[in-house]
């Protein structure tokens, strides 16, 4: 049996997979091409372009041995591992707190289910300043969990792990909110499936669920950590900002602006986007693996 | 309702969207509890076993394959996930793998990814993945629904004859009549969550038990009729009554292509053709009985004799079905 | 394939009543301990610092609380922080409004290099936001020496803060409309146009009423931030009060100098901007659900 017509009218996701030439400009009876995309540019130009280059270009006066003698000085090369490296852990960290109340939120039905789901996003909804004192306060030392922490002699506010608890309230939505659809979009029929292979609960969640979700799990760890890397104002005021333990390169950034030291602010904000965009292309790259796997 | 499957039976539940099919099928399956009832297997009480615990391969719909796994371990999966005792070796499934993959039809695929799959042969990796488990039962949900028209017809042949291979009794949904009526050892025919008639496709087809099931099972004809002292008595037309036909006023069902065509002052039902239209083999035939309009189909190329737009014939069912007017 | 020996039947009998899924998670015992987890990691990290907020404001009582919110630098900068977005988010949604028309409804050659661009803004720090503007307006930045000489005030002055509050907020409405307009496509402008409606009155009548629920939604997302913005407009402001302090501004100088209540205060009314966004993203997401771009995040 040949399985040609069924194989002529496979569905293949509408995507560039099919690299398509196009013209510069495909001719459309739609009117406005020319002002909306003039206005785009043009703003896009002023906002974005213009000023990043600004940022690629100004290290330079430097001269490459002074860009390098910069980013490898100890309080510059400290304040950037303690950004990627505490930015690293809070976004792994809010993987599994992400998934926990994303599963809550799809799987469970009880009272305040809604609001709980609004909540999610008040990372996203509170000025960040005010995250940072409020945060502060709740852990300094004085404040109601930083001084339970003290009792078993953890040092909350004031310490890597400070910048930490503030790194993980920011990033938490970017995971709940990439997982959420996913989660209640998978079939249920693939699940019972599992079941009537004979699958028990945990080995249905652990070879069926999970590895659905991976994708998007890594594409909400990936959002937090972007995120994380450039966060200041829920930071700084947790943070104490002592040189080489507790400072974070943005910090170091407004610190290098108020000695007019521009190209070595330049320097470390360049040195950050590349590192970031670096990690973001590794993280990519699983994820379109991963996501092969599913969508070929 | 009640109802009992054979050993080694394929048995259809045939009904329209709604009438409780899919329920019936879930709750077979395990994956959908029953308000009241009971449901047994060869004496076993299946209504307590976890659906895991049931062994039933069940292939659905949408077929449900995991997106992440490739053929071969989707195929596995339900062999990997046993406890470590009853787990066969490694080598003895990927042999098992193997052996399904060429029942299946698949040899070569077990590399792909569901995704890269086409329609029909993703039905084929369900189906081969619901029997690795070595299923007590095997059910079907739509298995060709999602299927264009032409490997719907290639893949029933082919399933029922894996189905005669594999020795597995069978239940499968289906909403289409023809497709039951090709395909089953019996039918089920089920409309609102009741069961209406059981028996054989020929059974079924030929003796609907409700004007319900005539209908369902393809295009009805109706007329007002009144059955007297043996005979069916059709507007001026009268003819000896059905066996078994109840008394009284009653509904008279036929196939719009069971009739026979006489000359207007012959026997039968007087019928003004309003229309003729020839439709390939077929002759569909517009007219006008007691008021009625009506839609008969001739066996072509030819039109029977006499009948033309304008003209008026006599028509007989050959083969009425009667049923107690409501 | 199945070779045993089955007893001659297997048979059901069921009442074919509305039965119910089972299939959902079953695990005994654990549905109260996730729920309880949840609700215990989205109190003590997400629910008690807006809970702090205003018990600090509040802690010794309400007249200072009060007190704190007329004095004139938190009035300043109200005033402030409000024309600020008053001026950075019309803006946005205009180019928004224009990237996604010109995105969504014509091909071109670069468009997925002109989504990213967008994008682009999203992925920087805040801090790297209003570093750009001090390079290039600053003291010693690229037009440093020119706005000098013809006394301009770009950086350390308002049109800092507008440029870079615009900066950091620059995707939000645009990035909500590209993905509903690109699946709505151009068909009901297209039969618009054939009906005989101009260019604009084809916008007006057809296009703005199709994206107008998702155009408010990035509108208040945009908003939101433009008011909330501390990192960008950090660097560009100098602190100076009542003149370049926003209100997230304003709340740092005061809890650097210690001034609990007066830092609550004026936080408090960020978080009250905040809650009122929440709950009007939360009503948008509810009642327009189908009207908005899929997969909505700010």
């Amino acid at each position: 049996m040949t399985d040609r017509a069924a194989a002529a009218t496979v569905v293949r996701p509408v995507t560039d997979a099919w690299p398509r030439r196009t013209r510069l400009v495909e001719h459309s009876i739609l009117p406005g091409l020319g002002l909306s995309l003039g206005v785009t540019l043009v703003y896009l130009g002023v906002i974005v372009i213009i000023p990043l280059t600004m940022l690629a270009l100004r290290p330079w006066e430097l001269g490459l041995d002074g860009v390098v003698r910069t980013l490898t000085s100890p309080r510059v090369a400290a304040a950037l591992r303690v950004s990627f490296g505490v930015s690293l852990a809070a976004a792994l960290t809010n993987a599994p707190l992400g998934l926990l109340i994303a599963w809550t939120l799809t799987r469970y039905d009880f009272p305040g289910r809604r609001l709980m789901d609004a909540f999610v996003d008040l990372p996203f909804a509170l000025p960040t300043a005010v995250a940072g004192i409020a945060l502060t306060t709740i852990y300094a030392p004085a404040g109601p969990l930083g001084a339970l922490a003290a009792k078993i002699g953890l040092k909350t506010a004031y310490s890597p792990l400070g910048i930490f608890i503030a790194l993980t309230f920011i990033g938490l939505p970017f995971v709940v909110r990439s997982i959420q659809p996913v989660l209640q979009d998978l079939d249920r029929d693939v699940e019972e499936a599992a079941q009537t292979l004979g699958a028990n609960d945990l080995q249905r969640i652990a070879l069926v669920v999970i590895p659905a979700l991976a994708p998007a799990l890594l594409s909400g760890v990936s959002l937090a950590f972007a995120r994380a890397v450039g966060e200041y104002g829920s930071v700084i005021f947790i943070a104490g900002n002592m040189p080489l333990k507790t400072e974070i390169a943005p910090l170091l950034i407004v610190i290098k602006l108020e000695q007019y030291d521009y190209a070595g602010a330049a320097a470390i904000g360049l040195a950050m986007l590349a590192i970031s965009f670096g990690a973001l292309a590794g993280m990519n790259a699983v994820q379109i693996f991963l996501a092969r796997r599913g969508r070929a | 309702m009640s109802l009992q499957a054979r050993d080694k039976e394929f048995l259809a539940l045939l009904g329209p969207s709604g009438s409780g099919k899919t329920t019936l099928l879930r709750v077979l399956a395990g994956l959908e509890k029953p308000d009241a009832g009971e449901v047994r297997f060869g004496g076993e009480d299946f209504l307590s076993l976890p659906v895991r615990r049931r062994r039933v391969g069940m292939v659905f719909q949408h077929y449900a394959l995991f997106r992440h796994m490739t053929v071969e371990q989707n195929i596995a999966f339900g062999l990997t996930v046993r406890s470590r005792r009853e787990k066969p070796s490694r080598a003895d499934i990927r042999a098992r793998v193997a052996d399904l993959l060429s029942l299946v039809q698949l040899e070569g695929l077990d590399k792909r990814f569901p995704a890269q799959l086409s329609g029909g042969q993703r039905q084929r990796v369900a189906l081969a993945r619901a029997l690795a488990i070595e299923p007590r039962m095997l059910l079907l949900d739509e298995p060709f629904g999602a299927l264009d028209a032409q490997v719907r017809r290639e893949l029933r042949r082919w399933l029922r004859e894996l189905h005669d291979r594999a020795g597995v009794t069978t239940v499968f949904v289906t909403h289409d009549q023809e497709e039951a009526l090709d395909l089953a050892d019996r039918v089920a025919i089920l409309k609102d969550g009741e069961l209406i008639q059981l028996g054989a496709p020929n059974e079924v087809y030929e003796h609907p038990a409700t004007p319900f099931v005539f209908d369902f099972l393809g295009q009805a004809c109706r007329l007002p009729g009144v059955i007297e002292a043996g005979r069916l008595r059709i507007a001026d037309w009268e003819s000896a009554a059905p066996k078994d036909a109840p008394g009284g006023p009653v509904e008279v069902f036929f196939r719009p292509d069971e009739v026979d065509f006489a000359p207007v002052d012959g026997a039968g039902l007087a019928a003004e053709v309003t229309g003729v239209a020839q439709r390939g083999p077929d002759v569909r035939i517009d007219c006008r009985i007691e008021g009625h309009a009506m839609e008969l189909i001739g066996h072509g190329p030819t039109l029977p004799i006499g009948v033309a737009p304008g003209l008026s014939v006599r028509i007989k069912p050959f083969r009425p079905q009667v049923y107690a007017a409501r | 394939m199945s070779q045993l020996a089955l007893p001659p039947a297997a048979s059901t009998a069921t009442p074919a009543v509305a039965a119910r899924p089972i299939a959902r998670i079953r695990l005994p015992g654990i549905a109260p301990l996730m729920l309880l987890a949840s609700a215990a990691v989205m109190m003590g990290l997400i629910g008690l610092p807006l809970v702090v907020v205003f018990q600090e404001a509040l802690a010794k009582g309400l007249p200072p609380f009060l007190a704190a919110l007329k004095e004139p630098d938190a009035i300043a900068a109200v005033k402030l922080t409000l024309l600020v977005a008053a001026i950075a988010v019309p803006l946005n949604a205009v180019f928004g409004v224009s990237a996604a028309w010109a995105i969504s409804k014509f091909e071109f050659r670069g468009k997925s290099v002109l989504l990213t661009l967008i994008d682009l803004p999203f992925s920087i720090s805040p801090v790297v936001s209003g570093l750009v503007w001090v390079l290039l307006f600053g003291a010693q930045g690229l037009f440093g020496t020119f706005l000098v000489d013809h006394d301009i005030k770009i950086v350390f002055a308002v049109p800092g803060l507008v440029l870079a509050t615009i900066l950091v907020t620059f995707p939000f409405v645009a990035r909500e409309l590209i993905p509903l307009m690109q699946a709505q496509g151009a068909d009901e402008e297209a039969a618009a146009l054939t009906l005989g409606a101009g260019g604009f009155t084809t916008f007006r009548r057809v296009t703005l009423p199709n994206i107008q629920w998702a155009l408010l939604y990035g509108v208040l997302l945009c908003n939101a931030r433009a008011m909330g913005e501390f990192g960008a407009v950090s660097v560009v402001s100098g602190h100076i009060r009542g003149l370049t302090n926003t209100l997230p501004l304003h709340v740092e100088v005061l809890y650097n100098d210690y001034d609990s209540v007066g830092a609550f205060a004026a936080a408090s009314l960020l978080a009250g901007l905040g809650i009122i966004t929440l709950v009007l993203k939360t009503v948008l997401e509810w009642r327009h659900a189908g009207e908005l771009a899929l997969g909505h995040r700010s």
